[in-house]
């Protein structure tokens, strides 16, 4: 299975993306933000960064690259579309998915092993989890803070369409503790922590057996693997 | 708008007429210098390119003389490893299976005093250039940083920009931060000093050394444009000692964009990965001044440069301007005429700007024209590399005597449990020894997907090779507290814990980078510092085996006449056969042994002890004891390949107390501490067993089922080794003394930063 990730200029867990897609049995195939061909991919990670250095807003220049308006009219179509921080940005500034990410409210950057409480399995990314599991993934950013307004809100709890909550602690003031969304489908997942950074022990979040052994965030990418086989 | 030219005809033709030198910093006797070089008066172009080449910050000329040493107090086996020595933009160490890895550590001092969130920023971003420029794809980054005090209202603002500008630049970089140090002291009110330091890896066939030595090659200007900042950053800041009432200097301070060099880094990658280019240099200090005369001298050839094809910002800057801007995210190639498409092809595609200044020549010649004006004429060497040297008066401060000899002897030592368990508490919660996490948790160590080791872990580790796991690690310490009291050991110092870090971590000590942070050159007793502190690590290295890769001086770290302490930030590198096999600062599973390795003295001059309890610095640092050191590091480095240590952490500031906590709060598991055997052994009381600063000293756990190996493998190696205790629980106990719940400590250990600056 070939699974595309976009590198915009700016993008920096690019590489970190296409390890996670091998690490979990995939192929990963490069994507240019110039180029509005997908070369056949199969889905499409939109990796974490400062796309065009998130000029204007964090991820509204990226929304308007070549490669996006494929990539918006296949997820349409059904392609699986996981956005990882700067690619949530991205998914929501190309209305993806609702709702828009703000400054922290705490004004700081934050990097912190993330624990989330996953509240829906019914997605191509998230199939693998088991509901209301609680997992350990790292979160890193600036601008995180999730928003929408009150009628948005009542929609994504009332449809089920929130993915991922934050658990103990809200990192950076999200409404409903909103970590992470799906769209109706279930094809496009966005979220601000980073799941390709807890996919190789030794290099992930400390756990409780051993430093750095967390490997949670594997199951992103075996949950397309597997939604793509049984398609 | 129309400008005047100051050209070599005119130079030729006004012999006399009055130039600003002593404005642009020079020296009279070096003005005269470079009327007799060029056998007339230096055009204004000229002499901006001199004034800023010939800056303290630039051409070393005040520490020249002691730097040497470095590259004398070498043996055959510390040179084995060294693919590039002292010199280059960094030096470059061969890691083996064909993998090599250059570092070097940087200051940005005086700019992120007077704007600390640029400062700090394009701190970071012209010590990745350096890297970059090497032929090398940056990792990782660090930080070493000194701030005032913590009471004083200016601090806040000091640390607040500073940190957020680290944060801004380097996570938009997209490189990990994987460790570094913060220390406050009031020695460093008016002048905080702001260390960056990167790491960057490469096969041994990419390695790339800037220099133009090809006729006829192209020589290119990409990146962002050349603005008006920065202009006479170098002279100007660098190496002028601040006047607390002088006027504003923010002008001379740049301005960093990370986006834009997140995109040249990988332009530079993919331009090296091309071959289509013969060499690039970064423009950092200096600006274009530096990366011509740079890269003509190292080429032994010359230039011939037009510099109205250079893209500008802002139209209006004279040709002095544009030799001296320090504008950011610039670097110049130099590309050979047959690859220039391919050149233009790769630019065009990360969307790069670039314009063709001019070309290499043979003839030795640094030719700069401004349309069909000749501004600049010069001999490249004479600029970059055959700037002044001085062997400046030194003299041995009398104060010194004194200061040694008040020693800690009569200070009240605490007499009951309860005051220990006060005093405990008192030190490891005061801001120097309070956890850092609230300066860390704003930088980003997870990517890249290599980082094995980070804060607050003993060494910061990356992995190179994701096939072996083939790794680093690194460390970079100083304590200004022991550079004062004893420059010479406390450099030593600086480099033996270091050393002690990235050994604690499982690797080997390779080599060494510094960042040596002084007062004014002019004054004798800060140069008597130097010479020691210099002295010291060249002698240390030696002793150690292994050398000295490169480094910066940062001269005029003073407010009036008070100079800093002096500050040599050592950062050793390490290198790891796996990073599996890395070791964790901390202990997770209960039950285990814990181990105090090495020999515990009565050494508490110097000591947090003495400055947090009795705000005392007086007598004479600990004894180094760089023998003891290497043996320790060898005994680590067995039993991490045997697998037999589950933690270890170096004992250093703070003592025993110190690491003994933190290595509870790595993993939040608690311990029994018993210390009645250390203190009969050593004949020590509970102050010294506790917060004693004693060298060569590493705390451990131990699995039962690996005791008996590892007492062996210790005892036979003649490192001294005492059971202290045991893991356990979720308390710390130190028995005779206190109880604690490990979850208080972990929250008044955490809150101290955040209550001062959050």
């Amino acid at each position: 299975m070939k699974i595309g990730v976009v590198t915009f200029p700016g993008t920096l867990d690019d590489r970190d993306a296409a390890r996670a897609v091998r690490l979990a049995g995939g192929e990963a195939v490069s994507l240019w933000h110039a180029d509005t061909n997908l070369h056949d991919v199969d889905a499409v990670v939109l990796p974490g960064g400062f796309s065009y250095g998130d000029y204007l807003r964090c991820g509204a220049i990226a929304a308007q690259a070549p490669v996006m308006q494929t990539i918006i009219e296949k997820a349409n179509e059904g392609l699986p579309v996981l956005g990882i921080c700067n690619g949530f940005q991205v998914l929501v500034e190309s209305h993806l998915l609702p709702g828009g990410l703000i400054r922290n409210e705490h004004q700081h950057f934050i990097c912190r092993d993330q624990k989330l409480i996953v509240e829906n399995v019914d997605t191509a990314w998230t199939n693998q989890f088991t509901l209301g599991e609680e997992i350990t993934i790292p979160l890193k950013n600036g601008e995180g803070g999730y928003i929408a307004d009150g009628e948005t809100l009542k929609r994504l709890e009332g449809e089920g369409l929130i993915t991922f909550r934050y658990s103990e602690v809200n990192p950076n003031g999200s409404m409903n503790n909103i970590a992470g969304l799906r769209n109706a489908r279930g094809n496009v997942v966005g979220l601000m922590p980073h799941p390709e950074h807890a996919v190789e022990p030794g290099f992930g979040p400390d756990t409780k057996v051993a430093m750095r052994s967390g490997v949670d965030g594997l199951k992103f990418f075996t949950s397309v693997l597997k939604s793509l086989v049984e398609a | 708008m129309s400008i005047t030219i100051d050209t070599t005809k005119e130079a030729k033709a006004t012999p006399d007429k009055h130039q600003p030198w002593k404005e642009l910093g020079l020296k009279e006797d070096e003005y005269l210098e470079i009327k007799s070089i060029l056998g007339r008066r230096p055009t204004s172009g000229e002499l901006a390119m001199y004034s800023v080449m010939w800056s303290e910050h630039c051409s070393y000329k005040s520490s020249k003389i002691y730097l040497r040493q470095f590259g004398e107090k070498v043996t055959d086996e510390m040179k084995k490893h060294l693919m590039v020595g002292m010199g280059e933009n960094a030096g470059v160490v061969d890691i083996g299976e064909g993998w090599a890895v250059t570092f070097k550590v940087e200051s940005h001092n005086h700019p992120s005093y007077i704007e600390p969130f640029q400062g700090a920023a394009t701190g970071v971003g012209g010590i990745v250039r350096d890297i970059l420029s090497m032929g090398a794809r940056p990792i990782a980054v660090m930080d070493q940083l000194r701030f005032g005090d913590v009471s004083n209202p200016d601090t806040r603002r000091v640390v607040d920009g500073v940190v957020a500008g680290i944060s801004f630049y380097g996570n938009c970089l997209g490189l990990p931060n994987i460790g570094g140090e913060t220390v406050f002291d009031k020695v460093y009110q008016g002048n905080p000093l702001v260390n960056a330091l990167s790491i960057g890896a490469l096969r041994h066939e990419d390695l790339h050394l800037a220099s133009a030595n090809n006729p006829g090659d192209q020589v290119i200007l990409f990146g962002a444009r050349t603005g008006a900042d920065g202009i006479g950053g170098v002279s100007v800041l660098a190496s002028e000692t601040f006047d607390s009432t002088g006027p504003a200097k923010r002008p001379a301070v740049q301005v960093g964009d990370p986006f834009a060099e997140k995109v040249l880094i990988e332009c530079c990658l993919e331009l090296y990965a091309a071959k289509v280019v013969a060499g690039i240099q970064d423009l950092g200090g200096a600006g274009l001044s530096c990366a011509t005369s740079e890269l003509a001298s190292n080429g032994n050839a010359g230039m011939r440069i037009q510099l109205k094809n250079v893209l500008l910002r802002d139209d209006s800057l004279t040709p002095e301007e544009i030799l001296m801007s320090e504008s950011q995210e610039r670097m110049m190639a130099v590309v050979p005429k047959k690859d220039l498409a391919a050149f233009e092809a790769i630019v065009n595609k990360w969307e790069v700007e670039y314009s063709v200044l001019g070309e290499v020549i043979k003839e030795p010649r640094l030719y700069i024209n401004w349309g069909d004006e000749e501004i600049v004429n010069v001999p490249p060497r004479s600029v970059a590399h055959d700037g002044p040297v001085y062997e400046r008066p030194v003299k041995k401060p009398t104060w010194i005597t004194a200061l040694n000899k008040d020693t800690t002897a009569n200070l009240k030592r605490a007499e009951t449990a309860d005051e220990l368990a006060t005093q405990f508490v008192e030190i490891v919660t005061s801001p120097n020894q309070a956890s850092k996490s609230w300066i860390t948790d704003q930088y980003d160590h997870y990517v890249g997907g290599n980082t094995a080791l980070a804060m607050p872990d003993d060494s910061g580790m990356v992995r190179i090779d994701e096939k072996s796991g083939l790794g680093v690690a690194l460390a970079t310490d100083a304590n200004g507290r022991y550079g004062y009291l004893n420059p010479y050991e406390g450099a030593k110092l600086a480099l033996a814990e270091a050393y002690r870090n990235v050994a604690a971590s499982g690797a080997k000590p390779l080599a060494v980078t510094n960042c040596l942070n002084f007062g004014s050159p002019e004054n004798p007793e800060v140069m008597w510092q130097f010479k020691e502190a210099t002295a010291g690590l060249a002698d240390g290295c030696l002793e150690l085996g292994i050398p000295v890769t490169g480094g910066n001086v940062s001269f005029y770290n003073q407010t009036g006449d008070v100079a800093i302490h002096p500050t040599p930030v050592v950062g050793v590198l390490g290198v790891i056969d796996n990073v599996a096999r890395r070791i964790p600062s901390g202990w997770q599973d209960q039950g285990h042994n814990i181990y105090l390795l090495g020999e515990t003295k009565d050494e508490m001059d110097g000591s947090v002890w003495a400055g947090v309890i009795h705000d005392h610095l007086g007598g004479l640092p600990p004894v180094v004891d760089l023998a003891k050191e290497k043996a320790l590091a060898e005994a680590l480095n067995a039993a991490s390949e045997q697998g037999l240590l589950a933690s270890a952490h170096d004992l250093s500031e703070g003592g025993l107390a110190q690491a003994v906590l933190e290595s509870c709060l790595r993993f939040g598991v608690g311990a029994r501490i018993f210390l009645n055997e250390l203190k009969a052994d050593y004949a020590i009381d509970d102050t010294a067993a506790l917060f004693s600063e004693s060298t060569a000293r590493v705390l451990v756990s131990v699995g039962r089922e690996d005791d008996v190996k590892f007492v062996g493998l210790c005892e036979a190696r003649g490192i001294p080794v005492h059971r202290i205790g045991v893991t356990d629980g979720t308390n710390l106990e130190i028995q005779g003394i206190a109880n604690w719940e490990l979850e208080n400590l972990a929250n008044a250990h955490a809150n101290t930063l955040p209550e001062l600056f959050a």
